[in-house]
This record gives C-alpha cells, sequence and structure tokens, in this order.
C-alpha cells in the first residue's frame, strides 16, 4: 500500500479505539480532561513510533520463541524513557496521568502493531503505520477527553466555556468514560456505513 | 482492621476494572459467555498474586536497594510475561480443554492492565508483603467480581432488541457504564 494510505489508516479506518477497539484501559482512564487525553496519546505515539523502527530494524535477528519478550522489553525501554522525561519537564502532566503512563508497555496498540505490521515490514513503512496509529489514538483520546471535559466540568483546556452549576458531573467521573466511549463508537460506527 | 479495609476498598470502592480502569480489555473480550468469565479471572487471579509477590520482592530488594529503581517498568513486566508463560505451560497439561476455551486470551494476560498495575499500585501505595497479597487477592477477586456480573448481563442483553447502531461494543460500553455508576455507590464505604 502506498505510504499515504498506510499513514491515514491510523486515523479513522482503522482508528486503534474507535475502530479495532484495542488499548481501551487508558482511553477510559485519562481522559477526564481533554490535556490529559492529549499528553497520554503523544506519550503513546512516541513509543509507538520508537518500537515500531527498533522492531523492523532487528526483526531478523530475533529467535521466533522470544519474540513477544523481546517486542515487549524493546517497548518497556522506551516507556521508562518517556517516563523519566516526562517526570522532569512535564511533572503536572506526570502526576495526572499517574499509574497509566508505565501501562503504556501493556496498551495492545503497540505490542499489536509491532507483533503485526513492524516484525514484517521495512523501516520507513513501520515508522509511518506507528506514526498514523498513534495519531489515531492521540485523536480519539482528544475526542473522548474534551466530551467528557465539557459536559463534566464545563471547561476545554481549563477555559470555562459555561458555568459550573449546569455540569454533568458523571461524566468526570468512571461512569462518564463508559458511557461516552460507548456513543461515540456508536456514532463512529453509523459514519463508516454511511 | 487495616486488611478490611484493603479488601472493601480493592473490592467495592475502588473496583479496579470499574473505577480503575484497569483490565478493560479482557473485561470487553471475555465476558460474553460466563464460563470462559471464570476461567480467565481465576487465571488473572493467579498471575495476580504471584506477579504481585515476586514483583514486591524485587522491588524492595534489589531495585530499590541499589538505586534502580528507574528499572521498574522493565523488570515488572518480565516478570509478568514470564509467570504468564509459565501458567500456559501448567494450564496445557493439567486442563487442556480450558486452554483451548481461553484461546488467545492467555497470552493476552501479560498485556493486561490490571496486574501491571496492581503490582506498581502495591509498590507506590508501600504496603508491606502481607499486605500487598490481601491486596492482590482483594483486587483479583474484584476483577472476577466486575467479569462475572458483566458476562451475566451481556448474556442478557443477547436475547434483547437492541437497536442495530448500539450493538456490540457500544451497548457494552453502556452497560458496564451504568454498572460502574452502580459502583459508586459504594464510595465512602472506607
Amino acid at each position: 500500500m502506498t505510504q499515504w494510505i498506510n499513514f491515514t489508516k491510523g486515523l479513522l479506518r482503522e482508528n486503534p479505539v474507535l475502530v479495532l477497539l484495542l488499548g481501551m484501559c487508558p482511553t477510559l482512564g485519562v481522559t477526564s480532561s481533554a490535556i490529559n487525553g492529549l499528553g497520554m496519546g503523544l506519550a503513546t505515539t512516541f513509543v509507538l513510533v520508537m518500537a515500531n523502527i527498533v522492531v523492523s530494524l532487528i526483526k531478523n535477528l530475533i529467535p521466533e520463541k522470544v519474540r513477544i519478550p523481546s517486542f515487549i522489553v524493546i517497548i518497556a525501554a522506551f516507556v521508562t524513557v518517556v517516563e523519566l522525561m516526562m517526570q522532569a519537564y512535564l511533572p503536572a502532566l506526570f502526576n495526572s496521568l499517574g499509574i497509566f503512563i508505565p501501562l503504556i508497555v501493556v496498551n495492545c496498540i503497540v505490542l499489536g502493531r509491532a507483533e503485526a505490521f513492524a516484525s514484517k515490514n521495512k523501516l520507513g513503512a513501520s515508522a509511518i503505520d506507528g506514526l498514523g496509529m498513534g495519531l489515531g489514538f492521540s485523536f480519539a483520546l482528544l475526542l473522548l477527553g474534551s466530551v467528557r471535559e465539557i459536559l463534566g466540568s464545563g471547561r476545554l483546556f481549563d477555559i470555562q466555556i459555561y458555568s459550573e452549576n449546569y455540569v454533568s458531573l458523571l461524566f468526570v467521573l468512571a461512569p462518564g468514560a463508559f458511557l461516552v466511549l460507548g456513543y461515540l463508537i456508536a456514532i463512529i460506527n453509523q459514519i463508516k456505513k454511511n | 482492621m487495616n486488611y478490611l479495609i484493603i479488601v472493601l476498598g480493592a473490592i467495592l470502592v475502588n473496583n479496579i476494572v470499574l473505577m480503575r480502569f484497569l483490565g478493560i480489555c479482557p473485561f470487553l473480550g471475555v465476558s460474553k459467555r460466563i464460563s470462559t468469565a471464570v476461567g480467565m479471572a481465576f487465571a488473572v487471579a493467579f498471575v495476580m498474586v504471584l506477579a504481585t509477590i515476586v514483583t514486591y520482592l524485587i522491588q524492595t530488594y534489589i531495585l530499590a536497594r541499589f538505586g534502580l529503581s528507574f528499572l521498574q517498568t522493565i523488570a515488572f513486566i518480565l516478570v509478568i510475561a514470564s509467570l504468564v508463560q509459565l501458567v500456559e505451560i501448567i494450564m496445557k497439561k493439567v486442563s487442556p480443554a480450558l486452554y483451548q476455551a481461553l484461546g488467545i486470551f492467555l497470552p493476552l494476560i501479560t498485556t493486561n492492565c490490571a496486574i501491571l498495575g496492581v503490582a506498581i499500585l502495591t509498590v507506590q501505595t508501600d504496603f508491606n508483603l502481607v499486605e500487598g497479597v490481601v491486596f492482590a487477592v482483594a483486587n483479583a477477586f474484584g476483577f472476577g467480581l466486575a467479569l462475572m456480573l458483566f458476562a451475566g448481563i451481556r448474556e442478557h442483553l443477547d436475547l434483547m432488541n437492541i437497536p442495530k447502531g448500539l450493538k456490540g461494543a457500544p451497548i457494552a460500553l453502556i452497560s458496564a457504564g451504568i454498572l460502574a455508576m452502580a459502583f459508586m455507590g459504594f464510595s465512602g464505604l472506607v
């Protein structure tokens, strides 16, 4: 496939969260505000791209039996890099994302793309695939986070849009995540049908 | 008393699936039938408790002692991956039927956020080893409980008239949301 299709498939047609239903844990866990969702999305994109690149480079050196554990080690290394960088340069975001940053390691999307794409494709294509999937993931998180933040706190990116007296607190709490994601997927499915 | 608070907290107040959002993938993927949900819950419980013990020991006696805490993520996930491999081998020998039923989900326990999540939470919350084990067992139970409840709901949903646009993932998520709302009633219990 052309590189353009390779890149854009992760954005909508094969969006990891909204279509493939992967990476649910961070999707539901960090989207109580738009900026958290976006931050997590970009951190995951970094890990995705770097892991895809490394896996694609050394794919012929890894014995078949230890394939998955090797991928996991590579991904874990980049997650540690992201963790430490965020702790140093973005401490506020680091504190809001909390436990979900190390959990990028077990994000099905990252391991899934390494296994399904990077281990079978060349360097350039793998990097672009990682970038597309990561940006699609970020887009989904940003969308979910924005909806939840607007409905649940009246704010968007910390700018008060309407008075806090009219908010539905439920949306920034646990059930709201499930509900908004459910309806979002239903809407996306309808759009795809048409 | 402390243990009771840990247990109630993990199962009801901060249910690992419905409040902490860990373990959603198997929650949505395996909960279509109660029988597979039970098998999955036991496998996860086994790995979760073992993993918490081993990772706690590694953190306390190796990582913290030698100032290697930055290796926590890598070390923990390697422990979990090996344990899952072990469980797979044991299950193939002891219960091939269950092994077949769980299929792809067994290796997927490695990527189960719940297990890594509980391991990290245990060292972050500064539990000692006994409290850590209690925490892990309680969380495993909470995971199983949420899975069982959800499987029951989904088996019912299968028999109902769902609007076409909501069939599949959307109605599952919405039901999970309502279940989470129910569990919110427990907040403030401990």
